[in-house]
């Protein structure tokens, strides 16, 4: 299925044509072309193995391509123009990653060393760093964990501490991967009530989920994706309203017909 | 995993199974590590103190223990130590167990022959087999274990009443390398996800074993856990390196900390000198008299 493609705001954020990507001689993605528009919320759909993961992290510039080309920000991104120091500190500035288990992101004794972590990497100046932890633990309200472990937090504290710890360098884009994955529906709610706010922000936000019932509310524009291939794009009332294309991608269980409300 | 509170059914205090046995470990060492972080964020004189400061003074009063060469200056430093440690709310209970008990089995391994096998003054002789117990002997005795139960006590409370990551922080403000300081961070941070990781894996083969097992399937199944955290352990880090590029690491690790050193911290950093001289001059003063 192929709708009308989001509207080029500002240009393109990312461009993959004819993308091929394998852990070994396990492919993962296969031939996958698509354009991400800079100031749209996009979710990457896809059931467990689809190869949402894998495309998030060569959006991340944590891997790269076997095949085809891939470019950010009208730039095209390799391993080695990756070891550029300016490109890769442009990159690094400008794309945030929130991984999908907190405990992988969250290496850092503490608290406020998470937060600092990424701001101290892009060498900011000691006193703004220090006002912009401060603003990041109040906005999500995690003031009261600054001096805590990230392992001693809850699973919903550990994933406000991620999101904190990558916005806190302002990206212009944001790539999460299932950020509701295994929280309680309180947590769930507030990661999803971030993700729509970001709607109209100005932010590009890609986020990597198979809930879809929280896509018609976080994304502008899905791209689906079944065994490495992108199979469908489109509107969020499209996708969600093709129940075909849902149980053939299983993102809706065969045997149950009540496709989520768009 | 801090307020967890989960023990494996049964005999807490028997031997247990293998499985058994080791789950338990794993526990009590995540126990022990809550319980130590727990005590470092209860309101006491060293936990309001900057790090910093309590590190170096600390550090110095340990280097005074090592070199003191009078008894009473090393029962003065002992008896300071003990103070501090109440005054932060740290339980004799706790110091008894946690370093008295150990260094005095282990330091009273090497002390006790010195007893007898350093030659002067006899003092008394044991019975039966007629060895002497000399005045140096006892003298030697005494301030080996002294000065490790001295040494100890103040490492245990620099310890107990800081948070392992401000302890590394001040470390590194008092130079210690940076690489040797992230190194030590990101252990003990993920050496909870491991431990973790270990209890889940027990706990998931437990639940599968119906009975005891012979000893050789009991070697084998620990060999093959070992090499199942060695995985996971290898694939976390792999992770966390992607994680640290993905947040502008580039081979070069920062630091930030934000301590404050306020009067009261000058204030016990001049106690801790003058504490430390007081006990390196009675060696002067005790050649003008003084009891040594």
């Amino acid at each position: 299925m192929q709708t009308a493609a989001p509207q080029l705001s500002t240009g393109s954020v990312f461009e993959l044509v004819d993308v091929h990507y394998a852990y070994q001689d396990i492919p993962a993605l296969n031939g996958v072309s698509l354009c991400i528009p800079a100031g749209q919320c996009i979710a990457l759909l896809g059931a467990n193995g689809s190869g949402k993961s894998t495309l998030l992290r060569l959006l991340a510039a944590l891997c790269f391509p076997d095949r085809g080309q891939l470019a950010a920000f009208g730039t095209p991104l390799s391993e080695e123009r990756m070891q550029q120091e300016a490109l890769a500190y442009d990159f690094r500035r400008r794309v945030g990653l929130v991984f999908q288990n907190p405990d992988v992101q969250l290496f850092n004794p503490t608290v406020f060393d998470e937060l600092a972590f990424g701001p101290l990497q892009l060498g900011w100046e000691k006193a703004d760093i220090l006002r912009c932890v401060d603003a990041m633990l109040a906005q999500f309200a995690i003031a009261g964990l600054k001096h805590r472990s990230p392992h001693r937090l809850s699973g919903g504290e550990k994933k406000r501490v991620a999101l904190a710890s990558v916005l806190i360098t302002r990206p212009d884009v944001l790539l999460l991967d299932e950020p509701t994955a295994a929280l309680d529906p309180r947590s769930q709610r507030e990661v999803v009530r971030f993700l729509a706010g970001c709607r109209g922000s100005g932010r590009t936000v890609v986020t990597a989920t198979h809930h879809l019932d929280i896509v018609a509310e976080i994304a502008d524009y899905c791209f689906v994706l079944q065994a490495g291939r992108l199979v469908a794009q489109g509107v969020p009332v499209d996708i969600l309203g093709n129940a075909a294309l849902l149980r053939a991608t299983q993102l809706l269980d065969a045997h149950n017909d009540s496709t989520p409300h768009p | 995993m801090g307020e967890q509170s989960y023990r494996p059914s049964g005999h807490r205090h028997g031997r247990g199974d293998f499985l058994e046995r080791l789950l338990r470990g794993l526990l009590d060492a995540m126990d022990h590590a809550a319980d130590a972080e727990r005590l470092a964020a209860r309101p006491g004189m060293l936990q309001r103190l900057d790090p910093r400061i309590k590190t170096l003074g600390l550090l110095l009063l340990v280097v005074t223990a090592v070199f003191v060469k009078s008894l009473v200056a090393l029962a003065g430093l002992f008896a300071f130590a003990t103070a501090l440690a109440l005054a932060s709310r740290i339980t004799l209970r706790r110091l008894a167990t946690q370093v008295w008990t150990g260094v005095l089995l282990f330091t009273g391994v090497l002390a006790v022959p010195a007893i007898v096998l350093v030659p002067g003054d006899v003092l008394v002789a044991v019975p039966f087999v007629g060895w002497g117990i000399t005045r140096q002997g006892l003298r030697g005795a005494a301030f080996l274990i002294g000065r490790a139960e001295t040494a100890a006590t103040f490492a245990l409370l620099s310890i107990l009443t800081t948070p392992w990551p401000q302890v590394l922080k001040a470390l590194r403000s008092l130079g210690v390398p940076l690489v040797l300081v992230a190194i030590l961070g990101m252990t003990h941070r993920y050496i909870f996800v491991l431990l973790e990781t270990g209890v889940q894996l027990f706990e998931a083969k437990r639940s599968r074993i119906m009975g005891p097992l012979p000893g050789p399937e009991r070697r084998r199944m620990a060999m093959a856990s070992v090499v199942v955290l060695l995985e996971k352990s290898l694939h976390l880090a792999t992770e966390v390196h992607l994680a640290m590029i993905a947040r502008g690491y580039r081979g070069e690790v920062y630091l930030l900390d934000d301590f404050r050193t306020r009067v009261w911290d000058w204030l016990a950093l001049a106690g801790f000198l003058a504490v430390a001289a007081i006990a390196i001059g009675w060696q002067w003063l005790a050649l003008s008299g003084a009891p040594r």
